[in-house]
């Protein structure tokens, strides 16, 4: 990169390189994690949102955003979280959701409000075999934000990101 | 916003967060214990979104007060905790457990969308927040008191002793604090009768659809925050003890 990029398209550029600590196919900009970057002169400020509340990557999320930017010559970096508006699967951008799918792990589904005590859910695709045959074995998963399924065609078992 | 407002706020974000809080550590009494690995994992989930919730509601109280979360949640002593003590009681059987989460998930479920017209604003923004994960919970709370309340005799059994013991603790939800009422005076949290009567019609529905019994005695119903069954001490004593130790530490 040239140094007539402007200086908060360098610091994007950097955060792009940092991977979702728990999906590491992903960048956490693609995750939609990373909602704002200022520039003055020596001092950067990065507003983040996270994804899930108690989601235990955020510290993690939050030092690495810092350090990228510090590594670019910001010798003041802030690092501010916001919960409004709440982070949403829509974030997430098409092409990490290819990533997701070639990964293994389903993509979420478009969000719309779904009321509470509503308990339908709509079919998750299977991401090896594409088929919509499939059951969802447990809404919890390894992490916050995924949920267990199986394939009920290719047998196999997988991960679906959890649509919010 | 004026100081008896402000300090109504900051007793009523510190009794949502307390709730959270424990009940999550309750929940996590589970991890390694659950009686199938796929529940074992679920349950670790939702403590681990109610923990999340908790830290949420703290850092609002720190906004207005600066106070520490870390240092409320992990220096505080028994006494100076405003959760319910439904959350504090033992984790009980998976039953009781299933029960409890549930009881509460349809009560913090109804509170939350009755929140989101906050006229707090960071209030209604956290709320819009916890919604989204709030519903996950639900969904599987709810099938497992049906589960259970329709499985055999012996599930049956356990998940009506359940509701017998925690009717009356669970009806703490809907006492407001001693100055609850300047906020919802200022729209700022919901009125708990109103919720009362919808989480009634919502709980009542779906404990008879399970095949259970609504206790005929309500059995004994806490009415302060500011006082606790001896469960909390001894939770805090196991919970803090990591903290207590080591102050200082930066690194875990």
């Amino acid at each position: 990169m040239n140094t007539l990029t402007p200086p908060a398209e360098r610091v994007w550029e950097a955060l792009r390189q940092i991977p979702d600590p728990e999906i590491p196919v992903i960048n956490v900009v693609e995750m939609g994690i990373v909602r704002d970057v200022e520039v003055k002169g020596d001092r950067a400020t990065i507003t983040m949102t996270p994804t899930f509340s108690g989601c235990p990557a955020l510290h993690l999320i939050r030092e690495h955003l810092e350090a990228a930017a510090r590594a670019l010559g910001f010798t003041e970096v802030e690092v501010k979280t916001v919960l409004a508006p709440p982070w949403s699967t829509d974030w997430i951008t098409p092409e990490a959701k290819e990533k997701l799918r070639q990964y293994g792990i389903a993509p979420p589904l478009p969000s719309q409000e779904v009321g509470l005590i509503q308990l339908e859910l709509a079919p998750i695709r299977c991401p090896r075999c594409g088929s919509l045959n499939t059951s969802t074995k447990n809404t919890f998963g390894p992490t916050l934000c995924k949920s267990i399924h199986v394939c009920n065609d290719c047998q196999e078992p997988f991960e679906g990101f959890k649509t919010v | 916003m004026n100081e008896p407002v402000k300090q109504a706020l900051i007793a009523k974000l510190t009794a949502l967060a307390d709730d959270e809080l424990i009940l999550a550590h309750r929940n996590s009494e589970w991890t390694g214990h659950g009686p199938i690995l796929e529940e074992d994992i679920a349950l670790a989930n939702i403590a681990q979104d109610e923990l999340g919730h908790a830290s949420i509601w703290l850092n609002l109280r720190s906004a207005l007060d600066g106070s520490d979360p870390d240092r409320l949640a992990f220096f505080r002593d028994a006494l100076e905790f405003r959760n319910s003590e439904l959350v504090e009681l033992p984790r009980g059987d998976w039953a009781f457990t299933m029960l409890r989460q549930y009881l509460f998930d349809v009560y913090e479920a109804l509170w939350l969308s009755a929140a989101k017209n906050s006229t707090y604003p960071p209030l209604a923004q956290a709320v819009a927040k916890i919604l989204r994960e709030e519903r996950f919970h639900l969904q599987h709370t709810q099938a497992w008191v049906e589960r259970l309340g329709q499985g055999t005799e012996e599930s049956h059994r356990r998940m009506q002793e359940a509701l017998d013991m925690q009717w009356g603790y669970v009806q703490q939800l809907f006492v407001p604090l001693a100055d609850e009422h300047l906020l919802v005076a200022e729209g700022i949290v919901p009125d708990l009768a109103e919720l009362k009567k919808a989480w009634l019609l919502h709980t009542t529905q779906h404990l008879q659809n399970s095949g259970l019994k609504l206790p005929l005695q309500m059995g004994y119903q806490p009415t302060t925050r500011e006082t606790h069954t001896e469960h909390l001490w001894s939770l805090l004593a196991e919970m803090q003890s990591t903290a207590r130790w080591d102050p200082e530490a930066k690194v875990w």
